[in-house]
């Protein structure tokens, strides 16, 4: 008994431990590149372009963290991203249809896509690994037939605004104000919980410290982001999402039958679930996430091109897996995938201060991802 | 003259349970020595201790060869010593030739080029010497599994086997192919190589062995001529034991019928001709244990997983709960209509090891305990509770995961998570496996309160004294038939083993 309890000490401790390394990886990287880049790094301006850099990959990472938790994997989504950017272009220029219809029409195209390939995944149980290797190819294909391989300029302003505007500072502040009392909200009623049940012994007190330090990072990122212009939209939405993620994962019955998929699907399957289309839902969402980010790309570069979002995919994978998530499945937390894309993202921003050559960057990202998974390994053991 | 195998005093413990106590077993050359027993009672646990499975020094005893003590570390160096066992799950690589198998990491080669000529000319001769008419070059994929164990045989031999350890092989075997496996068992007899037979088929016993040793409980009961000894006095040595005090002695008060089933049966997925269930019909009445007994490959545990929507093979039938024909084409659809099933093999089919506790118990009645769409963790964790206290789970917190607990705590993180369902009808599937005393106890008197409580359970058990013990009726299948129904009164070690070996 005592060495189960041991155990279960240690799995806690690391558990925790895992979620302070990667905040604490990323501190050591930023500090390392404002050291190097004479002190432009940890700059408003360049903070605000760093997160949106993040934003588009931090999208799908969202979604590929489901896909990986329910024991799957999406290759085809950087493609997807191709295609459901252009066919918002194509909407707005060549259809002349309006700005709502056709931000709808890209994230439908992802939806659909996103069940096709759930459905042939779940039901037809091809392999993900290989339904997403042939939408790799396919989609791409499919853009660069409708476009001609040409790049489509989209011109209509409030379309462009959606990728290169910026929240009024207020606006900033109100969000600040409304996530400070959240997280106040969820630090009372844990405690209310905690009392409830007699789970350990936390006081008011201590759960109320506990929220300082989310509540200082709140008020640093407003601060920060209206320091230069205030939040860019593209935050704004990748941040709704990683929002709506963290609800889906933590608080839904859909949620957590993601997790017990990837745990243990046999289980999962004898326990009433119905694992088919569960999966089937989960492509479909990272298809939606997929549309959504395509809209904030093409809108930020103001045109579509037939090669955009490539190799988005190992990013946006590279990202979950950095946050811990497992791809054995049953792992993995929306948090871990955010940050991880953070760090992703701070390292292509940070050599690109550094003007290093592209084959260094992509040396540095590969083994920084290999030693990452590499160590994580080492410190479960 | 000095025995080909000696086992002396053969101990074996794993922790909480000693699975071999002190086991004797001799065999000499050319002698066929079957070994029989309860499911459970060490007859694998003595084979992987000869084969090397469990290393030399994890074990206590000692095994000679040809009357020289051997020391096993690996598989590896039993095979050298000329040990060789056929597993009933067989070991062969299916996408590989024949001769590729017979040969597998012993290819015939110079310097690690593989000399494919020579391979093929022995894996012919050895084929020819076993009297199977089967080109080497054949995949052994596209082999029944009756030809499947003759190339494993043929294997053993090009090892230059003196010894033969036979698991259960003819449980997936037909009539004439158990003929043609007795033919070259005895010519392997006659050219002196000596044999374990392991198997449920007393019949199949009989008529090859020469000594027969008795296991029970993880000791030897004795080894006998197989002329000393007929069916029943074999069986009344497998089971002869005092039934202890660890059951309940309780009768329980019985309801209506909470669930019927009629004319079951079903497939094997990859066999549609092959039944595993054959026409089974039963009924369960509320506040009534069913015990179903049988040995392994019975169809006890495809029989529920048919009736709970899981099997995946064809099959047909009707059930019928509380009087009102259902239709269950899923587990979730089982649920639906209240039944629960705690599955086998708790690891592979139960849990979700690296999930905590409070994951695991609300699973299956998520909806229904949380909501339909939002999960509410005061609502989980209160449910939880309860049914861990109902249950004493033993365990730091709710929050613990269920990989770290002992099997008795784990089987009882599964029973709750189907209490939580609210089922009429409860189905357990070898409930104790793998447990130790102490919860084995707890759990016989959860499945009686529970009983008390009106459920209507349905037990499979390998453990002839746990289904005795337990049950109020005891149903007995064989080889996917219902063979004997018998009520607590009439019910005996004797008459249900006689009904479970056919």
């Amino acid at each position: 008994m005592a060495k189960t309890e041991d155990s279960e000490k240690k799995k806690l401790r690391t558990s925790s431990l895992r979620a302070y390394t990667m905040i604490g990886a990323l501190v050591v990287i930023w500090l390392f590149f404002h050291w190097q880049t004479g002190s432009i790094f940890l700059t408003p301006r360049n903070l605000s372009n760093l997160m949106l850099q993040t934003s588009v990959t931090g999208i799908i990472a969202v979604g590929m963290l489901m896909v990986i938790v329910s024991g799957n994997i999406d290759l085809s989504v950087g493609s997807l991203l191709a295609l459901a950017g252009g066919t918002a272009a194509l909407c707005l220029t060549v259809l002349g249809l309006g700005l709502i219809p056709s931000v709808l029409a890209a994230i439908a195209v992802g939806v659909a896509i996103g069940f096709f390939q759930g459905f042939l995944t779940a039901y037809a149980s091809i392999p993900a690994f290989i339904v997403t290797l042939g939408g790799l190819l396919a989609w791409r294909g499919a853009i660069k037939g409708i476009s001609k391989s040409e790049t489509i300029s989209v011109s209509d302003p409030a379309f462009k605004a959606i990728g290169q505007s910026y929240l009024a500072p207020m606006g900033g502040w109100i969000l600040a104000v409304a996530a400070i009392v959240l997280i106040l909200f969820l630090a009372y009623r844990s405690v209310q919980n905690q009392k409830m049940y007699g789970e350990g012994d936390t006081s008011f007190g201590s759960e109320m410290a506990k929220a300082l330090l989310p509540i200082a990072g709140v008020i640093a990122f407003i601060y920060v982001m209206n320091a230069y212009a205030g939040i860019p939209i593209p935050v704004l939405i990748f941040l709704a999402v990683a929002f709506f993620g963290f609800f889906i994962t933590n608080n839904t019955t859909f949620g957590r039958y993601i997790y017990a998929i990837g745990g243990n699907a046999e289980a999962a399957r004898l326990s009433g679930i119905n694992n088919r289309a569960v999966v089937m839902k989960v492509f479909a969402i990272l298809g939606a996430f997929t549309g959504i980010a395509a809209v904030i790309y093409t809108a930020r570069v103001a045109a579509a091109s037939p090669d955009a979002g490539t190799l988005l995919e190992l990013d946006a994978i590279a990202a979950c897996v950095i946050g811990g998530t497992s791809l054995m499945g049953g792992r993995g937390t929306v948090f871990g995938a955010c940050l991880g894309a953070l760090i992703m993202a701070s390292l292509d921003n940070g050599m690109s201060l550094l003007n290093y050559a592209d084959f260094t960057q992509e040396l540095i990202k590969g083994t920084i991802l290999v030693a990452a998974v590499g160590l994580d390994m080492i410190g479960r053991k | 003259m000095t025995p080909l195998l000696e086992m002396k005093d053969i101990t074996k413990e794993f922790p909480g349970v000693k699975a071999l106590d002190e086991v004797n077993l001799d065999l000499h050359e050319g002698e066929f020595h079957a070994l029989v027993g309860e499911n459970g009672a060490g007859k694998s646990t003595l084979m992987k201790v000869l084969s090397g499975v469990y290393p030399y020094g994890n074990y206590k005893g000692d095994i000679l060869i040809n009357g020289e003590i051997q020391k096993f570390q690996t598989i590896r160096e039993a095979e050298n010593a000329g040990i060789a066992i056929i597993f009933q799950e067989l070991s062969l690589v299916k996408e590989l030739t024949i001769a590729e198998n017979i040969f597998l990491g012993r290819e015939p080669s110079n310097l690690g080029v593989i000399n494919w000529h020579k391979m093929y000319q022995d894996a012919a001769k050895l084929l020819k010497d076993l009297n199977l008419d089967i080109n080497p070059s054949t995949e052994v994929g596209d082999l029944g599994i009756g030809q499947q164990q003759l190339v494993e045989i043929a294997k053993a031999l090009s090892q230059d086997a003196k010894l033969l350890v036979l698991d259960e092989p003819t449980a997936a075997l037909t009539e004439s192919e158990v003929e043609t496996l007795f033919e070259i068992l005895r010519k392997l007899k006659d050219r002196g190589v000596g044999m374990i037979y392991i198997s449920h088929k007393l019949d199949e016993v009989f008529e090859m062995s020469d000594r027969i040793t008795v296991l029970r409980d993880g000791q030897t009961v004795g080894t006998h001529h197989a002329a000393e000894l007929d069916k029943d006095k074999v069986i009344s040595l497998m089971v002869g034991r005092e039934v202890g005090d660890i059951f309940p002695e309780v009768s329980h008060e019985f309801g209506e019928v909470a669930m019927e089933v009629r004319n079951l049966t079903a497939f094997e997925p990859d066999h549609p001709d092959k039944k595993l269930v054959d026409n089974v019909s039963f009924k369960v009445r509320k506040g009534e244990v069913l015990g179903i007994a049988g040995l392994m490959g019975a169809g006890r545990s495809e029989l529920l997983a048919t009736i709970f929507g899981a099997w995946r093979g064809n099959h047909s039938g009707e059930v019928y709960v509380e009087g009102k024909k259902v239709d269950i084409r899923s587990p979730k659809d089982a649920i639906d209509v209240g039944i629960g099933f705690v599955t086998e093999d708790r690891k592979r089919y139960g849990l979700i090891l690296d999930q905590t506790i409070l994951d695991n118990s609300t699973l299956a009645g998520l909806k229904d305990i949380s909501g339909r769409f939002l999960t509410s963790r005061p609502k989980e964790l209160s449910a939880t509770t309860e049914v861990m206290e109902k249950l004493n789970v033993k365990a730091p917190s709710a929050m613990t995961e269920t990989g770290t607990l002992s099997g008795g705590n784990q089987q009882k993180v599964v029973i709750g998570k189907w209490l939580l369902t609210n089922p009429k009808i409860l189905f357990l599937d070898e409930p104790t496996r793998g447990i130790d005393v102490g919860a084995k106890q707890e759990i016989y008197a959860e499945i009686n309160l529970l009983a008390e409580e009106g459920l209507a359970i349905v037990m499979v058990s390998s453990e002839l004294p746990e289904v005795l013990g337990v049950s109020d009726r005891i149903l007995v299948l064989h080889e996917g038939r219902a063979t004997g129904e018998f009520s607590k009164e009439e019910a005996t070690p004797e008459n249900v083993m006689a009904a479970a070996t056919g």
